[in-house]
């Protein structure tokens, strides 16, 4: 795998850009091509469901300035895009003709939102996000409205739930199923999120039933909630992403859902690997396959591709941590949440602030923190050491979690 | 915009002209100076975006959050007393000259 040939990055995403630092770093750019479906250069995600939809003069954070790119003598194909790889001449051929050769391909494809077949997000009133182009969208959107509704009650719509409801925004969450985040969090951290948002004024509803949608002309007019018709000013998605696995699945790469990758996250193509979003790879010490959609995720795969594609393979490993701003509830999680753990809670300095930590068995496997943030580093530290305090220290309020660290 | 500096761990000295309103991590990480890893983009989420800021700067740049305080507690190389995450510090004029020192690591 260590050839002195072109390095190629498909997609500008957080996995793509921190790949762009790492070989750089490592004294490769001048071998490295990212191409980037969008115009913009590659940008932060997480503020565009906070802090960007809030002020219409902000502009988005870019990883890294043009002049780094230049500098680092990397070059950029913004607003293209590869249509096809050819995994036999070893190539990609571009949406702009370009033909780009490659000793070694990274996919960086990402997710996309998901929609509904008959919501459309080319409906006027109808908004996903993922983009900074959707976050703009959105921006406008929500500034000339008065009631929102959020389909999805999961991390990005009730981030986006929270954000309209400080903008002074009447706001409906419309969940499906019977909590909050149910795939993610701890029944005990998502009754303290329903009960947070409910309190700001969000009318949040679970267990409904959603359907009956009336297009006329060019939006969407109502849709029914258990029957009931619910008038729609502006509808916002935010039922989950769905891995870009496309390309890989039209080179005959091994897919799965994501794109299946090995501990070093090489495809079934050793000279094609696979990061972020996109990439269904072996979960350190399990037999499990994990696909995480996270900052974190994305930063540290790049990592793990940087040793493999210079010829020095490690598995990945590193602890999975996420967080969520949601108004005034800062969600930090440290490990990813088991489904046979047992649960205790540690106070916080106030009713607002607490951990849950889930044990399997006497082994810490992972820590939910709410406006903890200590907690949440030192949870990170416990985890990423395998330390396992017994439940009756790690939960006494007097006794700092760092210290056990 | 304000002329910064980031004396890096091993001493040496980045100097630049800071794009417009920006913080002092995104005119860090648009640069690419060294070890300003900024994992969460400025949320002050992960703490790594440390740097002590020359004591005669100190003084002069508005208090942390607690958000930031909290997360100071938790950074990698040690904290000291005019210690910052560089991303709760918005420059502006008024920070003209700015100096700050990048620490020894972030993780």
């Amino acid at each position: 795998m260590n050839d002195n040939g072109p390095i190629v990055i498909v997609g500008g995403g957080h996995a793509g850009a921190q790949l762009c630092n790492a070989l750089a770093g490592a004294g490769l750019g001048a071998r490295v091509h990212l191409v980037c479906d969008e115009a913009e250069l590659p940008y932060q995600r997480p503020p565009l469901s906070k802090a960007f939809l809030k002020d219409a003069q902000q502009a988005v954070q870019l990883h890294r300035a043009e002049a780094w790119y230049a500098e680092a003598g990397i070059t950029l194909h913004r607003g293209d895009a590869v249509v096809a790889i050819d995994r036999a001449a070893k190539l990609v051929r571009l949406r702009s003709g370009a033909v780009l050769p490659y000793a070694q391909l990274v996919l960086a494809t990402g997710a996309v939102a998901r929609t509904l077949p008959a919501l459309p997000v080319t409906l006027a009133n109808v908004a996903a996000l993922r983009s900074a182009a959707d976050a703009r969208r959105l921006r406008s959107l929500l500034g000339a409205a008065q009631h929102v509704t959020v389909l999805g009650g999961g991390f990005i719509g009730l981030e986006i739930a929270a954000t309209a409801r400080a903008q002074g925004k009447q706001v409906t969450v419309l969940e499906s199923a019977p909590r909050l985040l149910s795939r993610s969090v701890s029944p005990e951290l998502a009754e303290h999120v329903l009960a947070t948002h409910r309190a700001s004024g969000i009318d949040l509803r679970l267990g409904v039933k959603v359907g009956d949608f009336v297009v006329e002309g060019d939006r969407l007019a109502s849709l029914s909630v258990d029957g009931q018709p619910h008038a729609v000013e502006l509808l916002v998605m935010g039922i989950g992403a769905a891995p870009q696995t496309q390309l890989a699945q039209d080179a005959g790469l091994a897919c799965d859902n994501a794109i299946v990758v090995d501990a070093a996250l090489r495809t079934s193509d050793p000279s094609i690997l696979a990061v972020g979003d996109c990439a269904s790879f072996p979960e350190h010490g399990s037999d499990r396959r994990l696909r995480l959609e996270s900052v974190q995720n994305a930063n540290d795969q790049a990592r793990t591709a940087l040793a493999t594609l210079t010829g020095q393979p490690e598995p990945y490993r590193a602890l999975p941590w996420f967080w969520s701003e949601q108004g005034s509830l800062r969600l930090q999680m440290a490990g990813l949440m088991p489904a046979d753990g047992v649960r205790h809670r540690r106070a916080g300095a106030t009713p607002a602030s607490f951990s849950i930590l889930h044990y399997v068995g006497e082994r810490l496997a992972c820590v939910e923190s709410v406006n903890a943030p200590l907690d949440h580093m030192a949870a990170r530290k416990l985890l990423e050491t395998a330390k396992s305090p017994a439940p009756a220290v790690a939960c006494d309020p007097a006794v700092a979690l760092k210290t056990l660290a | 915009m304000p002329d910064i500096t980031f004396i890096l761990a091993d001493g040496s000295e980045l100097g630049f002209e800071a794009p417009e309103s920006v913080s002092l991590m995104q005119a860090a990480t648009g640069y690419g100076v060294p070890g300003i890893v900024a994992e969460c983009g400025g949320s002050a989420m992960c703490a790594t975006c440390h740097v002590h800021v020359d004591p005669a700067w100190a003084g002069r740049l508005p208090t942390p959050r607690p958000d930031e305080l909290a997360m100071l507690e938790c950074t990698a190389a040690e904290r000291s007393a005019t210690s910052r995450l560089s991303c709760q510090i918005r420059l502006d004029a008024s920070l003209q000259g700015l100096v700050v020192r990048v620490p020894d690591r972030q993780y």
